[in-house]
């Protein structure tokens, strides 16, 4: 069909192959301050933590490495409720973030017009203030007799949720709602932003001609809109999951005894309890953990060409 | 239904700023509480209305000292992790070498990684070298960290860059030191600057990190993560307003100045 013309690529085009240039060992001299900073901060602390998760003995006599499996199993027995808990929540927050930030990414991307500006501002800005401040503010909104938790309550909300055990009774605070509503808003940024970023992309032209082909507007959005912008919703989904499943400031600050995740224990393992071998078992079952989902979910969705 | 019609057309608006309310809540409610006058020691409950915190911001014992240690420590690691991530972005742009996919997974390796895991580990390779826990581990672990994000940052926006302008620059018989000072560095400096200030950004606010390697040294988030047991001044939510403030002033003059340039140029 020599009658039609090629379309213009509509999709960004592959990244170049980088010349090469004169001076061989140039790159290298460039490389070997930042690496040799990742190498000894970032990958000799994971060694020293493998061979500290299978040591044992005690804080007096000092510890020996003993290839002692057994505190994976240990630890495995005892927290898998946290662990359990982390991925619940930090699946629940991605979800939530995923719904809250779609709209507004979609509003900045191809409905701000003029005020685009302004409400990107109005995103990141909030970052500036300290996340804790901002997260002791939920304290407050979310507080026993404040007015959401009233609203909630008149329209027999609450009966619900606590129903399905998000709440208890007639509180908000100290539950795994609080908690999911913490982390949903500490991590939806990290949402955001990407989402934009891939929908911008999309050529404005697509939906027009999905309109000509008598798409409305929710078809084109399932068949055009929402397969481009995988990329953002991978990577949007990853930058939420993974740090809000090892959380523990919103547990600690919004939840209870009964709300704890993996990174609390971890946390007062490790500065507490001191019990190192049982910290460091943990952290990796839950590195490992985030790695294997990690990796299945980029596998299945396809864009392996994102990272 | 006209009304139903309009919610329809404008559903994606109207969800859109809901999220954006959402996001927005709880500044605002730092803003209100910065004006409370609590009867306790805690600062979630409205009283009374007072400026006094205003007046007196560093009138809490112990806070504006972590504040200023928290802004050092963010300077240093902005321009120790914009130094060397630069350079290791420009040479994964710009040169094909041995091991590139192995740098490029190292770069990426700290994004993905939960933060506690990060910073369980740096805990054991200090506590194994006997290092004395402080200003010192807090900045090698916030240069660490703030790294990887400078590198994404610059490598997104030296590789938009044509390289055929360099070519035109060294056709004019610019030298290598020129052409990188009049031409790359320029180009670049939209992408160095993201990075700096997402480093900066991340270094003041991280707690998880510092929480595990500060010792007995106390920043900012930690002073706010200590108060949050101890009962919250209503200073802590003076400076969180002023921080939004400066940071919306910041974003909004440096818009001003791209508005103006952009029209000179044209």
């Amino acid at each position: 069909m020599a009658a039609v013309t090629e379309a213009p690529p509509l999709t960004p085009t592959p990244e170049k192959k980088p010349p090469r240039k004169r001076g061989k060992w140039t790159p290298y001299w460039l490389l070997l301050p930042g690496i040799l900073w990742l190498i000894i901060f970032f990958a000799l602390p994971m060694i020293y933590q493998a061979s500290t998760s299978v040591q044992t003995g005690s804080l007096e006599e000092g510890y020996k490495v003993t290839w002692h499996f057994a505190t994976y199993w240990d630890a495995l027995a005892e927290y898998w409720p946290q662990f359990l808990r982390s991925v619940f929540y930090a699946a629940g927050a991605t979800v939530l973030c995923l719904l809250l930030g779609y709209p507004l990414a979609y509003l900045i991307a191809f409905r701000a017009g003029r005020w685009r500006n302004l409400i990107m501002i109005l995103v990141i800005a909030p970052f500036f203030t300290s996340f804790l401040i901002r997260t002791l503010a939920w304290k407050t909104i979310l507080a026993d007799n404040g007015p959401v938790v009233g609203a909630l309550n008149t329209l027999h909300v609450l009966d619900v949720t606590s129903w399905l055990g998000w709440t208890a009774g007639d509180r908000v605070l100290a539950t795994p709602l609080a908690v999911v509503c913490g982390l949903t808003y500490n991590f939806l940024p990290f949402m955001i932003l990407p989402l934009y970023t891939s929908l911008e992309r999309i050529d404005g032209r697509l939906h027009e001609a999905a309109g000509d082909l008598y798409a409305k507007p929710w078809t084109t959005f399932r068949k055009v809109t929402f397969p481009l912008s995988m990329p953002g919703v991978v990577s949007g989904t990853l930058l939420t999951f993974i740090p809000a499943a090892g959380d523990y400031v919103n547990a600690e600050l919004l939840g209870s005894t009964d709300t704890r995740m993996i990174g609390n224990v971890i946390q007062t393992q490790f500065l507490r309890i001191l019990d190192y071998p049982t910290a460091a078992a943990l952290s990796f079952i839950l590195m490992a953990a985030i790695l294997l989902m990690v990796t299945i979910y980029i596998r299945r969705s396809g864009t392996e060409d994102l990272v | 239904m006209p009304f139903v019609n309009w919610l329809k057309r404008h559903l994606v608006v109207i969800a859109g700023l809901l999220t954006l309310a959402y996001l927005l809540l709880p500044n605002v409610v730092v803003t209100v509480f910065s004006f409370n006058k609590p009867k306790g020691r805690f600062n979630y409950e409205w009283q009374q209305f007072s400026t006094d915190a205003w007046k007196d911001p560093c009138g809490v014992a112990d806070m504006c000292g972590s504040l200023s240690l928290s802004l050092q420590i963010a300077l240093w690691a902005t321009i120790g992790a914009t130094l060397l991530g630069t350079m290791i972005a420009f040479a994964l742009v710009r040169y094909r070498f041995r091991a590139r996919g192995a740098v490029n997974s190292l770069i990426f390796l700290p994004m993905a990684m939960p933060e506690v895991v990060m910073a369980a580990s740096l805990l054991t390779l200090f506590l194994n070298m006997g290092a004395q826990l402080g200003f010192w581990t807090i900045l090698i672990a916030h240069i660490m960290f703030c790294l990887s994000f400078v590198v994404t940052a610059v490598k997104a926006r030296v590789m938009s860059m044509d390289p055929r302008l360099e070519q035109a620059a060294q056709d004019l018989y610019a030298g290598p030191a020129q052409t990188f000072l009049r031409v790359t560095l320029p180009i670049a400096a939209p992408g160095i600057a993201a990075g700096a200030l997402l480093s900066f950004a991340l270094s003041f606010d991280d707690f998880i990190i510092t929480n595990f390697n500060a010792g007995s040294t106390v920043t900012f988030p930690m002073f706010v993560w200590g108060s949050a047991q101890r009962g919250t001044p209503v200073q802590i939510n003076v400076i969180g307003t002023a921080m939004f403030l400066v940071a919306v002033l910041l974003v909004l003059s440096s818009m001003v100045v791209t508005n103006r340039r952009n029209k000179q140029k044209a």
